[in-house]
This record gives C-alpha cells, structure tokens and sequence, in this order.
C-alpha cells in the first residue's frame, strides 16, 4: 500500500455541524484496486465521511485527494464524472420511475444528447439510447435482475430495491464506489448475494469499494483492510484480523472492563 | 407509465423495437389514421370546399382553444409532472409570448413565422429569469415566488408598456399568417390614443384568418409539441428531469446539475406557454389582458391535476375534459340547476349564474380529483390498458 498508488486520499479533514463534531483530523488513503471497510458504532461520523467525499458535505478543514488532484473544490455532480459513485444507506432512488430509468439515469454523464436533439429523437438520440441500453443490459444481466427491467422501483421489494440502486450506482462506471450500508436490514440470502455482487464487482472490474458495514462477520470476510471510527476520529487501521484483536476497537464497541 | 405495457403476442429482438412509440402495424395505422383524421376535420365542416356541413364549424374553433390549452399545460406537465417544480404563472407566460408576437406583428410587420419562435424564445428566457429562485427555495416557497411572476409580468404589460400592448383594452389588428409573398401596407392607425405607431397590414396568396384556417397551423404544431414532451421524457434531458423530482440529493451526486435541469425545465415550460399564447392571439386576431389572471393559471394548474401530471397524455385528458365541462355541460345544466336555485334561495341574483357554476363545477371536479384519484385521468387510462394486457396472456 504505498503512497503513489493511492486513488484517494483524506488528509485531516474536519466537520463539524454547529457544535456537534462530525469528523475529527480524520486521515487515510483507499489504495487503487482495495476493499476498505470503514466500521464504527452508530454516530461515528461514517457516513458524514462518504458524504464529504461526495461533496455534500464541505469539511471545514483538511483536503480530499483524489487520483493525486485536490477535489475539496470540485462541486458534487462533477465529482461523479472524476468516477465517484455512491448507494445510500437509506434507499434514494428514483422512486417514480422504472429500473430501466434508474439506471439509465446515471449513465447521464456518459451520453451527450440535449433538450433539442432528445425532443427530436432523430439519429443521434435514438441511437445514443440504444447504445447506452445495451451497457444497461449487461449490469441488468449481471445483477439478476431482467424480471424487474421494467417495474416501478417504488413496488419493488427492500432487498431488490437495495439491488437495483447497486446496478445504478455501476451504470456511471464509477472507478471508486462508495457503499453505504448496502446489507442494512436484508435477510441472510439476501447479504449473501449482495456479498456475492461486491465481490465479483471488484474482481472483475476493478473498481475500488468502499464499504460502510455493520455486519462483522461480513466485513471480516469482503475487506481487505479495515478503518475504525469513534466519535468522528480515526481509532484503528489495519488487516481484519488485527482490527478484531485492537484493544481500541473492542473497547468502543464493547466497553471498557473495569 | 406506458413503458411497461405492450401488446399481447409481439416480442422484441431489438433495443430499437423496445423503445418504439408505435410497436405493432395496427398501432402504428391508429397513429397515422387519428392524425389525418384530424387533419380532415375542418374540410368536412362548413367552411370545406366540399361543402359538407358533418363536422360542426363552431367545434373547429372549440378544437383549436382546447389544442392551444394543451400545449400550455404540457409545458407545465413538463415542469411539474417530470421536473417536480412548480409554476403559479403559466397564464403570465403566455401573455408574454402572446403579446411579443402579437405586438412582432402589429408594429414591425414581422410575419408569424418569424413572429412565432421569436416570441416563445423571449418567453423562455423569461422563464429562466423567473426559475432562479428554485436554485435555493423548493416546494411551497418557489409556488410563491413563482406567484411573483404571475403578478409582475401582468403589471409589467399593463402599465409601464401600455403604450405597446394598449393596457387594459384590447390589443386588435393583429394580422393573419401568411404564405407565399406578402404585400405590406404600412398604414397610420386610425385610433386616437396613447397609440401613434404604424400598423401593417398583410395580405397574400394564402392567409390563415379564420379558425378552419388557423387550424392547420394550430394543431399540426400542438401534435408535434407532444410528440416533442415525449421525446424529452424518455431521452437523456428528461431522466435528470425525472431524476430531480424523485430524490435531487441523489440526481445531484450522481452527475446531474441539478440547478441547470431545473433552468431548463422552467425555460421549456415557459417557451411551451409562449408558443400557446402567441397562437391564440394570432387564433382570436386579438389579445386583452383579462384572459391571462391568476385565476387562469390555477385552471391550467387543476387541468393538469385533473389530466395527470407526469404522464405524457395527461394535459390532452385534462384540457378536453374541462373545456368540455365548461362549453357543453355547464351550459346544458346551468338552466335547471338555476330554476331549482331560484326556487330554493329566491334573494339570490342569478344573473350571472352560469359563469358562477362554471367556477363552482370546476372547483368540484378539482377537489374530487384530488380526493379520489388524485393522479389523474391519465393513471385510470394506464391502468385500464393494463387490464387488457392481461388478454390473453400477460406478458412481462
């Protein structure tokens, strides 16, 4: 894990919402290519730190760097154009739409028509829409998902709908992933295919995951390095098997033994 | 949405045919036969050369009215159905883009074609001057700052340029498209006023005066203006469109702009509004401001409720429905109802108690929409076809 490979890095960010702090000096670096898991107790500043890096959340202090660029400028929706894809811990998709439009709607910055030639819908459009169907098909494909192509997401069920915002959060090509929650409150079949998805999604695109988790057992066996937050600061990094022996780590989740 | 619903028995093996508006022959033979139908209709009246009096001339004129109220309320179907914002000044609108073209034509003899895009490009650009507060404000806030529009464009026309648009009295003469070389005439108005500019008078080969005339102007342009909302809704424009309405938060951090997609959807609402308004000051030859109140932009807002907002037929199912309510039920009812009132609450005056049952019928139909399908027409309409899909054998 050396410093030249490093896809991003958060170099001391700081957030804080009135009195309330959020982030505390946080640092560390997602190494191109890697599974990193951040864990933490409820409050622990996690998804504050996926938002930050998104850009919803601008830290008071410190930098985010990204592919080596300081983004701490760059506004959100460009940020996903740098390759920066997201899911949401609560679901956010296009609740109104079908998955077809969901997930056509994030290949948004990888197509080029316009209000004039869209309303035209001559040659250009028309085949801009047919091509970037086919890149849909093939995540609808990989995700299992053809029975729902044309459902409303609304009607769809939690572990599909957790689904389906996975194959949005692919259909941008993203280079680093950010997975929030992705297994909250789904049934053991449906974390394991969703362990199932991260997995091939990551050994055979290469994309780079990061992962918020609550499942310990799953977090042990997906990541390959984890990052542990307390109270909005960094209190251990390391393998899985040496998070699980840190004296830090047990003491926030468990309590001190006095 | 109608996306999910095909006909029994046809299996796509292209992307192509997935996404094709028409799927079948016989869909694709209704399309075609409905829009020469409609082309026919004016040739079959009255006022054909045929000499056939089967079509009603007067529904020509009521056809045109209900077509340019279409393309009104598909532009704010377009931005509130599909981009989740709100207008409270769609009959503004469309008294900028009627005026603009109107006064084009009046004073600076610029023919109707011209006249025409000039003025829904000016009303677009209006409509993003007026669409800026949504960069902060969302929901109840930018209704109110939308009603801004409403009330200081009427303003504006009325008093600082009533010179031009001749205030409160209505604005006459303004001349018919015409085709083929043009003979101008420059004339002095006859009038005595506030009014000392010229007027042109146009006349050439073939000139769209009366409403059988004007109705192949209005509405060849009100099907390709649907077609065009639709297209929008299912290509890439449309999507962020869409993608705002149901979670902006997420369309934000997904690559969308957020705030240029609502600019653009207040411009296409409001270039929509001005295409309308020009057509029906060059429909009537003459424009007052009286027809674009407040309370016009309400209907088109119930309209719109009534037809189903975020469903591409729904401004057709709306506008025809309440037009219809107000043209041929209301006055048919309005006689008995009366005599019953009269006889109920004899203090009451009941001179003008149609128009009063216009507004309390209307108010009625709204509340009960609202109360009881609340996603209009258009959602019964998608809900029937799915009931047939079901014959014989659901598909998908």
């Amino acid at each position: 894990m050396g410093e030249t490979t490093a896809l991003l890095s958060i170099d001391q960010i700081s957030l804080n919402f009135g009195g309330i702090q959020a982030l505390q000096d946080v640092s560390f670096d997602v190494a191109a290519g890697e599974i990193l898991a951040i864990i933490g107790p409820n409050g622990a500043g996690k998804t504050s730190l996926i938002n930050s890096i998104n850009g919803f959340y601008r830290p008071q202090q410190g930098r985010i760097l990204y592919e080596g660029y300081d983004i701490s400028d760059v506004p959100p929706y460009q940020r996903a154009r740098l390759g920066i894809s997201r899911t949401f811990q609560n679901i956010a998709l296009y609740t109104n739409a079908t998955t077809l439009d969901n997930l056509l709607a994030a290949r948004h910055i990888h197509m080029s028509s316009n209000l004039w030639s869209g309303a035209l819908f001559l040659g250009p459009a028309k085949r801009e829409e047919i091509a970037h169907r086919r890149s849909i098909e093939h995540i609808i494909d990989f995700l299992e998902m053809e029975p729902i192509r044309k459902s409303i997401v609304g009607n769809l069920s939690y572990g599909m709908r957790k689904r389906v915002e996975l194959g949005r959060a692919l259909a941008l090509e993203p280079t680093l992933l950010l997975l929030d929650e992705p297994m909250a409150g789904m049934n053991a079949e449906e974390k394991e295919d969703m362990a199932r998805f991260i997995l091939a999604i990551h050994q055979l695109q290469q994309i780079t995951i990061l992962l918020i988790e609550h499942d310990m057992g799953l977090v042990m066996d997906v990541s390959q390095r984890i990052i542990v937050l307390n109270f909005g600061q960094k209190i251990a990094e390391g393998a899985p098997a040496a998070i699980q022996q840190n004296p830090a780590v047990i003491q926030a989740y468990l309590g001190r033994a006095d | 949405m109608s996306e999910a619903i095909r006909p029994a028995g046809v299996f796509d093996t292209r992307y192509e045919e997935d996404i094709a508006l028409n799927r079948t022959r016989g869909e694709h033979a209704t399309s075609l036969g409905s829009f020469l139908l409609l082309m026919c209709l004016p040739l079959i009246s009255a006022a054909g050369p045929l000499g056939l009096n089967w079509f009603p001339l007067h529904w020509i004129g009521t056809i045109n009215h209900i077509a340019i109220l279409t393309i009104a309320v598909q532009g704010l179907n377009l931005l509130i159905g599909y981009c989740g914002q709100i207008s409270f000044g769609q009959a503004a609108f469309m008294a900028v883009g009627g005026y603009t073209s109107a006064l084009l034509g009046i004073h600076w003899g610029i023919p109707f074609w011209l006249a025409l895009p000039l003025a829904a490009a000016f009303t677009g650009f209006i409509g993003i001057l007026f669409g800026l507060p949504a960069l902060r404000v969302k929901g109840f806030y930018l209704a109110m700052s939308t009603l801004a529009a409403q009330f200081i464009l009427i303003w504006f026309i009325h008093f600082p340029l009533e010179g031009l648009t001749n205030g409160s009295r209505a604005l006459t003469r303004i001349p018919p498209p015409t085709l083929g070389p043009t003979i101008r005439e420059v004339q002095a108005l006859p009038v005595v006023g506030p009014q000392n500019l010229q007027f042109v008078a146009q006349r050439g080969p073939i000139t769209f005066s009366s409403a059988a005339e004007m109705y192949y102007i209005i509405v060849p342009l009100t099907v390709f203006l649907m077609l065009a909302a639709r297209n929008i809704r299912r290509t890439r424009t449309g999507r962020a469109f869409i993608s705002i309405r149901d979670n902006d938060l997420a369309a934000e951090l997904l690559g969308i702009n957020v705030f240029y997609y609502k600019l653009q959807a207040f411009f296409l609402c409001s270039v929509y509004a001005g295409i309308a308004g020009a057509l029906m000051a060059y429909h009537q030859n003459s424009l007052s401001i009286t027809s674009f109140m407040l309370d016009h932009s309400i209907i088109y807002l119930a309209m719109l409720v009534i037809g189903g907002a975020g469903f591409p037929l729904g401004p057709i199912f709306g506008v025809t429905i309440v037009q219809t309510l107000t043209i041929i039920i209301i006055p048919a009812i309005a006689p008995g109802i009366g005599a019953f009132l009269r006889w109920l609450l004899p203090f009451v005056q009941s001179a003008n108690l149609s128009s009063a049952l216009t507004l309390l019928l209307r108010g009625g139909i709204l509340l009960a929409f609202l109360l009881f399908e609340p996603r209009g027409v258009a959602h019964r309409w998608e809900i029937l076809k799915i009931s047939w899909k079901l014959r014989p054998f659901s598909h998908e």
